[in-house]
């Protein structure tokens, strides 16, 4: 894979609406996390305290689903820096638990969640990101490269993909490997 | 001379009662002479038509104020006043034809209730009402003079609440004949010369329909005539029913007569109550009279009809979903094989046809398959019915040989677009069939080239449209129905008519992008191919009949949140932009 | 017993005459994705997956309510299928609310195990997210209609082998939904013996056993041969 100054690659990891726990998983890998930083220099992720979302990155893993404004904005800025978007897990491909509102009607969730009970939401104080009216997975937001499936995708699976990708392959995942859930 | 009726306008009950049961051909050919002679007293003849649009637009109104008149003139012996079948303008209406014995037929059109006197005045006082000059319709005017009506032949002029009306038009001589003169061998083999094919849309040939139910085994055999009319503004088959139900029971007697069946079932759409009460009264009439039910015109022929109605489900349409509806079960299509002629109601042949193909019947019998198949293109005979209507200056009800133009049929009888604007495309077939461009205008009307131009014959709807039409709207309407109408057994068409409608609904609110397209296309072909029925096989169509021809038209829509005929509001932005 | 010849993916093959062609497709050894085809209940024809290309016909054919014949030419795995097939996995998945996360049935689901299987790792259609509810009012069984894909088999094995017909369908198109006695809550319908031969034969986690929680629900199949056998053939063992 073409590679940036140092020659490896440029991973990054997002959390957009999930519970994190594909990022847990991720971790998971246990001792191939020295492995996989061998191979990439991980620019962006919510366990490293980088701020911005840089320039150039070849690989982003997505968690979660786009639930609110803001996720829609990091979504497209994403897509504009990154070579291949990977939606990573349920809940970037499907919607998955956060989904679980979209029955509902947005407002009744705010005033559910946050007043007492059926009625008007909140005013919206400014500066916080508005909710969608409904979540959205991933590629209805931007193109998705690769779907990584489950919920979590197992190490082994994170492990498959990512390796294929870094080597430039596409990723054929077996079939018990690509099951949602 | 006998007067069966007892008297001019009342009395047909009396006159039922007096008839025996049993009647053979000579009682028929009585009972026709004796409704002529009784026509035949009448100075005059005033005929308004009874058709739902007519009486929608006011014939009942009219008529009553007709027979106040007459009353008020004291003329009830020398005027005759008939409530008809269909004349054909039905946006014209009311209509009211005015028979002067030894004067030719005048038709007037939007016929008020203010006028319908003055129709009197001038007739019989020879007053002149400018006003009426102005409302008459001309046999010469192109609306008539270029159709053909084989199966309408008589509608316009019979009272399809009277079986005498029928009989003295000779009504129940075609079965006559075939009952005393032919083998149900020979009335297969002359439905399969004449060409007929189904008028319900398939086109299949129904000679060879016939003719596989007569061979099919089985004890108990049924023939079905399909009346559940559902596509969007058509109204062939209610008007057939309503106009002259007589003769859809007669069709349906021979073809049982030729497949050897004993039971029918008019399976009559829920929305047509005219229609079914038109037929109910039709079928009693005929019962008493021997012309239906067991030893038909002395022969050893039974046959008996029952109305089966339909609750409002579009696919009832579709003839295993019909009939598992006749048997009382949920209206749903079941695979075939096997099909119905083999294995149909309670596991008997049947024969279903549409109920327009059984109108046809009569004429080849009486006339000849030569005759009938003379009109028509080499593979489709005979004469079709269709419901005119959108931006045409003339929308109605139209038979037409088969094989006329598009062009003749929009510009002559039509009388063209309306308000001189240019002809973009009509929709045939309803919800299953597709658009035809203005490059194709000089297209002939017949089941392969309408196939071959992405449309269907179909039922016989024809909507005209003008470059106020925007087509992926157009496609947008139909698929919604279709969406609506899906019975939900299988999964492509349950599912993939309401993502068709989704993107369809996207392109025209703006919030698609072209990839949606490629979507869009895909799923015609899913729906197309994997359906269970005909429903989810040709919902499509309108969908990639329009994209065939008015791709630029979706491509603007999407691309540059621009519809050409003004009719899409673009208030929605697409999410993705690629 | 009169038999056909046939081709099945290049393969001459015979089979008894009046047999399906999916039944001859699977005795090859052929997998082939069926969804309301259930051994031992009648064919429905509804989920359209099994479907089949037929030499010489431009249209295709579900081969589960395709009788065999001679000479017939077919072939069930090509490129075209496939993509058909996970189109229609696709649209069931957008039309309800099939969360396999939080499912009982997670990891025994035959939706989620054939989408797998035909590689659909993520739904194209806009999702529907209909707001349907769930019936808990039978003492044993909960039925859950945002994961029921309308296959039928229940309401086919209520009918045909439990001979109850509680379950049926109500609604048409895509609000159809499978329903009990005239459209009550299932606890109130006094046809339903409570045999649970519908939570077994459901291939999805739209009908379980109350108290299952999310992947614990594993359903049995067998039972159904096993009634069928004693009942039709008096063969009275586990197969």
């Amino acid at each position: 894979m073409a590679t940036s100054t140092n020659s490896k690659a440029r991973l990054a990891t997002v959390w957009l609406g999930g519970c994190a726990g594909c990022h847990m998983s991720l971790l998971d890998l246990d001792e191939r996390i020295v492995d996989l930083l061998a191979l990439v220099d991980l620019v962006y992720s919510p366990v490293a305290d980088i701020k911005k979302f840089p320039e150039g990155v070849d690989v982003t893993l997505v968690e979660g689903a786009c639930c609110n404004s803001d996720n829609i904005h990091m979504a497209r800025e994403i897509r504009l820096k990154s070579k291949q978007v990977v939606s990573f897990g349920d809940c970037a491909i499907t919607g998955n638990v956060p989904g679980m509102r979209n029955r509902l009607k947005v407002e009744n969730i705010l005033s559910e969640v946050y007043a007492d009970g059926p009625g008007p939401a909140p005013p919206a104080q400014g500066g916080l990101p508005v909710l969608l009216a409904k979540v959205l997975p991933l590629h209805q937001v931007i193109p998705v490269d690769v779907y990584l499936p489950g919920c979590p995708p197992s190490p082994e699976r994170i492990w498959l993909a990512v390796t294929a990708m870094l080597k430039g392959e596409p990723v054929e995942l077996p079939a018990e490997m690509r099951t949602l859930g | 001379m006998a007067n069966l009726a007892g008297g001019p306008t009342a009395g047909t009950v009396k006159g039922e009662q007096s008839v025996m049961n049993v009647m053979n051909r000579q009682e028929l050919l009585e009972m026709a002479q004796s409704e002529l002679d009784r026509q035949n007293t009448f100075r005059c003849r005033l005929l308004i038509c009874a058709s739902t649009p007519c009486i929608s637009s006011g014939a009942l109104a009219v008529e009553d104020a007709m027979r106040k008149a007459v009353e008020a003139e004291g003329l009830q012996t020398e005027i005759e006043m008939v409530g008809t079948g269909c004349l054909g303008p039905c946006s014209r209406g009311p209509l009211v034809t005015v028979q002067v014995q030894e004067e030719p037929d005048v038709i007037y059109e939007r016929v008020t209730v203010e006028l319908a006197p003055q129709i009197l005045a001038k007739h019989l006082k020879g007053a002149s009402v400018p006003e009426l000059d102005a409302r008459m319709l001309s046999y010469d005017w192109p609306f008539f003079a270029k159709q053909k009506k084989l199966v309408l032949s008589e509608s316009s002029t019979l009272n399809p609440e009277r079986i005498e009306s029928y009989v003295a038009r000779g009504g129940y001589m075609a079965l006559g004949q075939v009952l005393r003169e032919m083998t149900p061998e020979e009335v297969c083999a002359e439905v399969a010369k004449s060409g007929l094919r189904g008028r319900g849309g398939a086109g299949f040939p129904t000679g060879l329909k016939w003719d596989m139910v007569r061979k099919a085994p089985g004890e108990r055999k049924y023939v079905v005539a399909n009346g559940d009319e559902g596509d969007p503004g058509a109204y062939m088959d209610r008007t057939l029913m309503e106009s002259d139900p007589q003769r859809v029971l007669e069709g349906m007697a021979i073809a049982g007569f030729a497949v050897g069946a004993e039971q029918g079932f008019i399976y009559v759409r829920g929305e047509y109550p005219l229609a079914a009460k038109r037929l109910e009264k039709a079928i009693r009439q005929a019962e008493r009279r021997g012309l239906l039910g067991s030893r038909i015109l002395d022969s050893k022929f039974n046959f008996r009809i029952d109305i089966r109605m339909g609750a409002g489900a579009f696919v009832c349409g579709e003839e295993t979903a019909l009939m598992q509806s006749i048997m009382g079960r949920r209206g749903q299509p079941v695979p075939r094989p096997p099909y119905p002629a083999n294995r149909g109601l309670w596991g008997g042949p049947t024969l279903i046809n549409n109920v327009e193909t059984f109108g046809n019947i009569i004429c080849i019998i009486l006339k000849g398959a030569d005759y009938y198949a003379s009109f028509g293109t080499d593979k489709s005979k005979g004469a079709k019915i269709f419901a005119l209507a959108g931006k045409v200056n003339n929308t109605g009800l139209i038979e037409v040989p088969i094989g006329i133009t598009l062009r003749e049929i929009v510009y002559e009888i039509g009388g063209g677009i309306r308000d001189c604007r240019p002809f973009k495309a009509a929709q045939t077939g309803g919800p299953s069939g597709g658009c035809i461009p203005a490059e194709h205008l000089d297209a002939q009307m017949d089941y392969e080239t309408l196939q071959k131009l992405g449309s269907i014959m179909g039922s016989g709807g024809l909507i005209v449209m003008d470059d106020q039409s925007c087509m992926p709207d157009v496609a947008r309407f139909f698929m919604e129905f279709c969406m609506d109408e899906s019975c939900g057994k299988c999964g492509p068409c349950r599912g993939g008519t309401v993502q068709m409608h989704r993107i369809l609904s996207k392109i025209t609110n703006g919030s698609a992008i072209m990839e949606d397209l490629d979507t869009l296309e895909d799923l015609c072909l899913l729906v197309k191919e994997t359906s269970l029925c005909g429903l989810g096989n040709t919902c499509p169509n309108p969908v990639y009949s329009t994209l065939r021809y008015f791709r630029e038209e979706y491509e603007s829509h999407i691309k540059d949140h621009y519809c050409p005929a003004g009719v899409c509001q673009f208030t929605e932005k697409p999410l993705r932009s690629a | 017993m009169s038999v056909v010849t046939l081709t099945i993916d290049d393969k001459l093959v015979s089979a008894p005459a009046n047999t399906s062609l999916l039944s001859s497709i699977q005795e090859q050894g052929i997998d082939i994705p069926t969804l309301c085809h259930l051994k031992g209940l009648s064919e429905r024809g509804g989920c359209r997956l099994c479907v089949v290309e037929m030499e010489g016909n431009p249209r295709l054919f579900a081969s589960c309510v395709t009788p065999v014949a001679e000479g017939m030419v077919v072939r069930t795995n090509t490129a075209k299928l496939l993509k058909y097939r996970q189109m229609m996995i696709e649209l069931l998945m957008a039309q309800r609310n099939h969360v396999c996360a939080v499912c009982v049935q997670n990891g025994h689901c035959e939706l989620q195990t054939l989408a797998a299987k035909l590689g659909v790792t993520s739904v194209r259609y806009d999702y529907m997210c209909p707001d349907l509810p769930m019936d808990a009012s039978h003492e044993r069984y909960v039925i859950d209609h945002n994961r029921c894909i309308l296959c039928a088999r229940c309401i086919r094995v209520c009918d045909e082998v439990e001979g109850a017909h509680t379950l049926d369908m109500g609604g048409r198109g895509v609000q159809s939904r499978v329903i009990a006695g005239m459209n009550q809550p299932w606890g109130t319908s006094r046809s339903c013996t409570g045999c649970g031969k519908c939570v077994q034969v459901c291939p999805t986690g739209a009908l379980f056993k109350k108290g299952s929680s999310a992947a614990e629900m594993v359903k049995q199949h067998d039972f159904l041969t096993w009634i069928l056998d004693g009942r039709e053939k008096k063969i009275w063992h586990w197969r």
